[in-house]
């Protein structure tokens, strides 16, 4: 794998995020990713995982430094050049975040709002290919037979994978998937995972996932970063990545020393 | 300074674990103190006088007595009014809850971000939805004249405050998960309130708006009182003249049309939702 | 579970979808119906300078009304509404009681105990309060006294219908629990219901004490008491600037019980 002659899609640059009441979120944070790549982030509960997934996308504004998103800065991005930047990477959620009254084919849609002009969103007018774009990446996820039905009334795992469909309508480079299988059991969690990876190899689409599991981590991902208060303490391929190094992250010692 | 020095480094007690005293109830005291002599003070202020209530008991009675034989030949006299009035009704909730509905979503604290024009515009609902509707009716008789108009500007500012209100919390308390979502997507504020927020509330809206329908089914009746069209007119006019017989007709078949739009207004909110 | 050739997206089958276009439907040809008939602009050629007026009386109040010291003054029958108001919510928290058990569904045999008893609070509630307070004057002459008779019967209808649905959904657990632990039907009504049931009985007293604020404030229309009736007179005699000062009182009033038993309401949940 010769990734490294590409163009990064996603530059960290000395990011630094502290919240408005002093928690230290991120810490001196640079991560360069390449497309194609499928980056498992890992680190304990608090560590920033989510922080630095929300940061990518700018759900939070980090505090200084800068991320580059394909060569533009999205921390400098304004207005409808910033929505334009979030239309291209598309977010998974832990708690799925359907609209549950609304149908499946809805909330799928709704991953194309990026590429409307608002007027025509408040009056529902997608596109019949939209709705077929939609339809189809149901059928990636293999719910095409739920399109007219309601969000709440599908298992947490169907909704889990309506949500991936919704983020691939939004025809991505990028998806961030921020624990997307903490709240399945694990068959449903392999049907997920699964998903993620044939969108990762067949259509190219960079990922960046925070996971809680190790085993998870290792036989999905094709780099593993870890995360302990803010920074960042290890990086590097899957195979690297040894118990050791491991239980470091989850625990105390200095990763970047060990690795080294 | 120097005494706090000195009882700083209390050592913790040995391991007793001692039940706590519990803190006396203040609160309670208060409380208590407060509804009896909020009692004893609304009693004396409002002249309370169970004896006089007893001893002229025998007026009341005469009343109900004359309300037992309602005069069922009036009937065909209030059906007219009594549409009226329901036509009141549908026009001011409806005008009231179209207002309503964006109104809500400018002062959600979760759709527009602003404090200054949450704060204001919830300002003005607030004062709007703390005058009695037999009030405005008042006032708008004055204004507009005697007439169902002003009955139906009434009941349109009148659910306009109810629906808000009710209507404003449920937007406030939806799950932002999904807007979460819209905004990951790069949608705009519009766009987020269009996909995200009114799905989640459309049916309290809907359900919102057919209580208020309800509640003003029966502000309507009265209304007419002081002259703000509909039944109430015929109501105050038998009232003057102490037609009990046909007050309790107007009664019983104003309480039969309040069943009844229940009744549809439930079946109509179970249909829609 | 195999994928069609086409891939296409099918048409949507209209399962429930039609029930609710009829509803809609339907209601809005209710509302054009309403429209039909309505004197829409039957309104009085001088309406814009009545409304000026009114409108310049509320920025120019009639402060020297506010306390004159006879009792007829603007605090006083403020007063005076606030304590009908608290009578009257008083006595029909009382009497709402064995209303609501009455009306509670689950705790009869026959259903149809506590259906009637439902039927009967509706009437209750649905009849007007002034037609009350009217018959009430007759009984005891234009006072706030029939005002407090008035809005304590009137109230009946509404808290015990809250009560009784607060009985309903009174978790069961917690009096099992007693139950369980060898305690008496008493003690399960001691130690499980009546701690349960508190909290949410008060919450729905003081929030029939502040529509009764607001019904308390209407009264005086028919002479029942408090604010209402110096608020009619002015109107009737176009005096506008002390409307605007009695509109100005019963906004603070309101405004201030809202808050103070919405506070305390906020404490006990
Ligand atoms: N909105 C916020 N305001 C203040 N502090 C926050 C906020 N969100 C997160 N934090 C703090 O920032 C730190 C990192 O939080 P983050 O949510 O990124 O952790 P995480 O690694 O995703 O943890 P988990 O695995 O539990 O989801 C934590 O100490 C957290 O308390
Ligand atoms: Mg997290």
């Amino acid at each position: 794998m010769t990734v490294a002659q590409k163009e990064p899609i996603i530059q960290f640059t000395q990011v630094n995020k502290v919240y408005e009441n002093g928690t230290v979120g991120l810490k001196d944070i640079d991560l360069t990713i390449y497309p194609g790549e499928f980056v498992v982030v890992i680190g304990l509960s608090g560590a920033g995982k989510s922080t630095l997934m929300r940061s990518v996308n700018r759900l939070h504004d980090i505090t200084s430094g800068d991320i580059q998103i394909g060569g533009r800065s999205i921390t400098q991005a304004k207005g409808k050049e910033l929505l334009s930047m979030r239309r291209e990477i598309g977010m998974i959620f832990q708690n799925f975040n359907l609209v549950k009254r609304a149908t499946v084919l809805r909330n799928v849609l709704t991953g194309r709002v990026g590429y409307y002009p608002t007027w025509k969103m408040l009056l529902g007018m997608f596109s019949a290919a939209d709705k077929q774009k939609a339809y189809e990446s149901l059928q990636r996820v293999e719910l095409a037979d739920k399109v007219y039905a309601r969000a709440d009334e599908l298992s947490g795992g169907q909704q889990q994978r309506v949500s991936i469909a919704r983020a691939l309508t939004q025809e991505p480079r990028i998806i961030l998937a921020d624990e997307p299988i903490a709240s399945l059991d694990p068959q449903t969690t392999h049907r997920v995972m699964d998903d993620l990876k044939k969108i990762n190899e067949e259509l190219g689409i960079t990922v960046l996932i925070n996971l809680h599991s190790v085993e998870l981590a290792k036989e999905y991902g094709s780099r593993i970063v870890g995360i302990r208060a803010g920074h960042k303490v290890f990086d590097g391929p899957v195979a690297s990545a040894d118990d050791e190094t491991i239980a470091a992250i989850y625990s105390g010692a200095d990763t970047e020393k060990v690795g080294a | 300074m120097e005494m706090s020095e000195h009882t700083q480094p209390r050592p913790t007690p040995p391991a007793a674990p001692q039940l706590p005293k519990k803190p006396f109830a203040w609160e309670r005291l208060a409380v208590t103190v407060l509804m009896i002599g909020g009692l004893v003070w609304s009693g004396v202020e409002t002249q309370v006088n169970v004896g006089q209530f007893v001893a002229n008991f025998g007026q009341f009675t005469q009343i109900l007595a004359e309300m037992c034989r309602p005069d069922w030949s009036y009937v065909s006299y209030v059906v007219a009014p009594l549409i009226e009035t329901i036509k009141m009704a549908v026009i001011g909730t409806a005008i009231g809850a179209g207002i309503a509905f964006p109104y809500a979503f400018l002062v959600s604290r979760n759709v527009v971000t602003n404090r200054f024009v949450t704060g204001l515009f919830r300002f003005i609902l607030n004062i709007i939805r703390t005058i009695p509707d037999l009030l405005l009716a008042a006032l708008f008789v004055a204004v507009v004249g005697i007439g169902p108009v002003a009955g139906i500007i009434t009941l349109a500012i009148f659910t306009f405050g109810m629906v808000g209100k009710l209507f404003f919390e449920a937007v406030e308390t939806i799950d932002e998960g999904p807007i979460e979502a819209l905004r990951a997507a790069g949608a705009n504020q519009w766009e987020i309130v269009r996909y995200a927020v009114v799905p989640q509330v459309m049916g309290f809206f809907v359900s919102y708006t057919l209580y208020a329908f309800e509640i003003n089914v029966r502000a309507s009746t009265v209304l007419g009182y002081v002259g703000a069209g509909g039944i109430g007119v015929f109501l105050q006019q038998n009232l003057g003249q102490f037609r009990y017989d046909r007050v309790s007709l107007m009664v019983l078949v104003i309480f039969a049309v309040v069943l009844v739009i229940d009744y549809v207004s439930s079946k109509t909110r179970e249909a829609l939702l | 579970m195999e994928l069609s050739e086409t891939h296409k997206l099918p048409a949507r089958t209209h399962t429930g979808a039609w029930r609710r276009w009829v509803a809609g439907g339907l209601l809005v040809a209710v509302v054009l119906w309403a429209f039909t008939g309505m004197p829409a602009l039957a309104i009085k050629p001088n309406a814009q300078r009545i409304g000026g007026a009114i409108i310049a009386g509320i920025f120019h109040p009639d402060w020297s009304y506010v306390y004159t010291g006879d009792g007829e003054d603007l605090v006083s029958t403020l007063l005076q509404t606030v304590a009908i108001a608290f009578a009257g919510t008083f006595i029909s928290a009382i009497v709402s009681l064995p209303f609501a058990f009455w009306a509670a569904r689950g705790k009869h045999k026959f259903w149809l105990v506590s259906r009637s008893g439902k039927f009967l609070l509706t009437a209750i509630r649905t009849f007007p309060e002034i037609v009350l307070a009217l018959m009430f004057i007759k009984a005891v002459g234009p006072s706030a006294f029939a005002g407090v008779l008035a809005v304590g019967f009137h109230s009946v209808g509404m808290l015990a219908k809250l009560f009784s649905e607060a009985i309903e959904n009174l978790d069961n657990g917690a009096g099992e629990a007693v139950t369980a632990a060898g305690g008496t039907h008493l003690d399960t009504t001691m130690l499980a219901t009546i701690p349960q049931l508190l909290p949410e009985f008060v919450s729905n007293t003081l929030y029939r004490f502040e529509l009764a604020i607001r019904s308390a404030s209407i009264l005086g229309i028919v002479g029942a008491g408090g604010v209402g009736t110096p608020l009619i007179f002015a109107i009737s005699s176009r005096a506008w600037s002390r409307v605007g000062i009695i509109l100005l009182g019963i906004v603070i009033m309101v405004t201030l019980v809202d808050f103070i038993s919405g506070t305390v309401r906020k404490r006990l949940v």
